[in-house]
């Protein structure tokens, strides 16, 4: 991993006669990536240490000759340059790290060689299951034994047979046979998942990746290890069979399920998504994510989808709804439950929408028990959006932990096999329960919120009109007089901000569902249904709009905010008790470690 | 452009007759009256198939009736007019061929839109998909003309293997190599 580093840390090492300054500790491998120069290997990892087992990333190096007596460089008398003791011997790439006048050689017949010698004793024990193998098509030993291979093997004895399809825990299956020994996934489980259940057993070719006895591979993070194997061994049980990879497009997405907002590539062929894969972001979750989030796509095409407009219980149309909407606000008494989960340009028209109804508005708090890499205790992955954009001052009160139905997010109850802390913290409402029961508020915009979750009771429902924007059926769009069918994070793009105050952004992966609309459109059509002005509700143009209104992000627009995300200013925030503990890349302010909860 | 009047050659006299032509003509005729016949009775009668033939696309089994297709979905990548569509699918594990892990649950080649191209046999790693020798394909609504799973493996019937990969990994299974 290569850390930031002063000029004065900087070496200068040469690689394929090219001189490039690198900081000092950067391995050779990632000293050649950086001049564009490829140096294949498999156990390395730029987040995990390096243990030098593959040997495939073996190069040529030599160091400048120095005369022993007085310690200055040996020139050669040829090219006036310095001359360069190259070792006789190769070296491994990942274990070598930038010295000063470091050479390094990639491409002579020496390393040829050590290549095709190392790609040939993988490939001797390796099946040839490439067609049955879920890897295919993003397999370094597929590319590699391309690139570096020697192109036919002189292997004629029978390849050793090991256990084919283990179960290594409820979400990944092993292969063994394809496994090729780097150790990666036992260095992920034990550095950075700090469950450390895997391990090799046996010896030479017989080497096989096994579970520690009476234990299984089923913390959170399992399924970083079936994205970090670089062969097929470790594969995802979800995923399995289910699609090659080269038909799926990519697109870049964050992680919903909590205020981390881990990076994701989200991959989907004709509409339908396949698997989320987590995408590199050194600031927030290096090349991480938790297995909670990769299931969150099965949310698009659930049963309890919302694919219908009603009204009062009947199929309409938007207009109608929309009317019937304004109709219900037209008495005033009105509240807005926003959410947490809105994107920022969401939450940017409920305040809108709020302040043209002049109506209060409530968020519904979700805090469960973070577990301190990358879930954190606020499932809200946008509440920090909400104050950015001014739609709440302060955070929304967060109940009794633990004390309600199991976590649901997009409607999707996460599965029970999954044992990260699936606290939903009971969000009360409080204010507005005693508002209904007072009889001053009649009328509750919903935004995706189920409110019966945040207790309210069914009973409270009862004596208000719900106007219900969401995409999941439940308690109150069921109560609901007019239910609007909005769209999943991943059918559309926006924003989030996450405990960082790093605004992020997602792209849309798959067409929205039929019969839903997007956030924007409605929220949009909604506020000149009840009499606000007209906005606009595509990215583009709605972004102007919140540039030149919300300080914060005066010079921000959708198109260029960096894949990475960008750091938006916490001060005016400060002091707000945030809920996160620490996770990875995130430290919590003193004041929120300090705060009641 | 110059234009070159070319003045055209008057006709003899057995020209104006037209009776040379028409004799010639009436020999050409003749000639074929009793030469053998270069068309066929099609369909009553069918023309014999060369080897190499590129015909409808189908699936087959081996010998052993195990279907060789495993769904890897490179025919699926390759077909130019993207008439191959496969949902790919897990072999029980009580199945005797549960070795092989994989086998398309759906296998569906739209004849609307192949090629003949042949690329599906020569990109298939399990060679499970063969152009065989039936070429005339008909229905009457488009989606009769989507030859799925059930049709493929009829059209297809079961070929020869010269290899049973499979076969082969199976012995080693029980061989002494595990540990």
């Amino acid at each position: 991993m290569i850390q930031p580093a002063k000029p004065a840390d900087l070496v200068t090492v040469n690689i394929d006669g090219k001189d490039i300054a690198v900081p000092k500790g950067t391995n050779v491998i990632e000293a050649a990536r950086l001049v564009g120069v490829d140096v294949p290997h498999y156990c390395y990892h730029p987040k995990l240490t390096v243990v030098g087992n593959c040997r495939m990333c073996l190069i040529e190096m030599g160091l400048p000759a120095v005369d022993p007596a007085t310690k200055t460089p040996i020139l050669d008398p040829a090219t006036g340059k310095p001359k360069i003791n190259w070792m006789p011997r190769p070296q491994i790439g990942c274990g070598t790290n930038a010295s000063p006048g470091l050479h390094i050689r990639t491409t002579s017949p020496l390393v040829k060689d050590c290549r095709e010698g190392v790609m040939e004793f993988l490939l001797i024990n390796h099946p040839l299951d490439c067609p049955i193998c879920d890897q295919a098509g993003e397999c370094k030993l597929q590319e590699q034994s391309t690139g570096y291979g020697r192109g036919y093997s002189r292997f004629i004895e029978q390849k050793n047979v090991k256990p084919k399809r283990t179960q290594l825990g409820p979400r990944v299956t092993l292969d063994d046979e394809r496994c090729i020994l780097c150790s990666r996934c036992i260095r992920f489980t034990k550095e950075i998942a700090k469950d450390d259940v895997l391990g090799f057993i046996d010896r030479g070719s017989h080497s096989t990746l096994t579970c520690h006895p009476g234990k299984r591979l089923e913390n959170n993070y399992s399924l970083n290890t079936v994205d970090i194997c670089p062969v097929g061994a470790l594969t995802s049980t979800d995923f399995r069979f289910k699609m090659r990879v080269w038909f799926l497009k990519q697109t870049n997405s964050i992680d919903p399920e909590s205020s981390v907002g881990a990076n994701t590539v989200v991959w989907s062929r004709e509409g339908t998504i396949y698997r989320i894969t987590p995408r590199r972001n050194d600031e927030v979750n290096d090349t991480w994510m938790a297995d909670s989030g990769r299931e969150l796509f099965k949310a698009v095409r659930a049963p309890d989808r919302l694919t219908a407009i009603k009204v009062h219980g009947a199929d309409s149309a938007l207009e109608i709804a929309l009317n019937a909407a304004a109709k219900l606000c037209q008495d005033g008494g009105v509240a807005v439950v926003g959410s947490g989960r809105s994107t920022v340009e969401e939450q940017f028209l409920t305040k809108r929408l709020a302040a043209t109804l002049q109506a209060p508005v409530y968020l519904v708090s979700r805090v469960g028990k973070g577990d301190g890499l990358l879930v954190s205790a606020d499932r809200n992955p946008n509440i920090r959006g909400a104050l950015v954009t001014g739609l709440i001052a302060s955070l929304p009160e967060v109940g009794k932990e633990g004390a309600a139905a199991p976590i649901r997010i997009g409607g999707l109850t996460l599965p029970s096999g999954c044992p990260f802390p699936v606290g939903n913290g009971t969000a009360p409402l409080a204010e507005l329960a005693a508002a209904i029961a007072a009889g001053t508020v009649k009328t509750v915009i919903s935004l995706g919120e189920d409110l019966v979750i945040a207790n309210l009771t069914a009973a409270l429902l009862t004596k208000v009109s719900v106007i219900y924007l969401g995409t999941q059926a439940n308690a109150t769009s069921a109560a609901a007089k007019v239910v609007l069918p909005t769209l999943t994070v991943f059918e559309k793009s926006g924003t989030l901000v996450n405990q960082q105050f790093r605004i992020q952004k997602f792209a849309k992966a798959v067409p929205a569902a039929g019969g839903a609309f997007d956030d924007l459109m409605v929220l949009a059509k909604l506020i000149a249904a009840v009499g606000g002005p007209a906005l606009p509700s595509d990215l583009t143009a709605l972004w102007k709009t919140i540039a030149a209104e919300v300080p914060t992000l005066a010079t921000m627009t959708y198109a260029n905010l960096p894949d990475t995300g960008l750091l938006l200013d916490p001060t005016p925030w400060a002091g707000l008790p945030f809920v996160e503990g620490e996770t990875l890349h995130f430290k919590p302010a003193a004041a929120a470690v300090a705060s009641p909860t | 452009m110059a234009v070159i009047q070319v003045s055209r050659k008057p006709l003899t006299f057995a020209e104006r007759t037209y009776l040379p032509q028409i004799v010639g003509g009436l020999k050409t005729t003749l000639k074929h009256f009793f030469a053998p016949n270069d068309t066929m009775e099609y369909p009553e009668q069918r023309p014999a198939i060369p080897p190499g033939y590129r015909g409808v696309p189908t699936l087959v089994y081996d010998p052993h009736g195990r279907e060789k297709c495993v769904s890897c979905q490179l025919c699926e990548f390759v077909c130019p007019p993207k008439a191959i569509r496969i949902t790919p699918g897990a072999i029980n594990p009580d199945d005797p061929t549960a070795h092989v892990e994989k086998r398309p649950q759906e296998f569906e080649i739209d004849m609307l839109r192949c090629i003949y191209c042949g690329l599906c046999q020569e990109v298939c790693p399990e060679e499970a998909i063969w152009l065989q020798n039936q070429y005339s394909t008909t229905g009457l609504s488009r989606a009769e003309m989507v030859n799925d799973k059930q049709k493929l493996y009829e059209l297809g019937g079961t070929l020869p293997d010269e290899h049973f990969k499979w076969d082969k990994k199976k012995a080693a299974e029980g061989g002494g190599h595990a540990h």
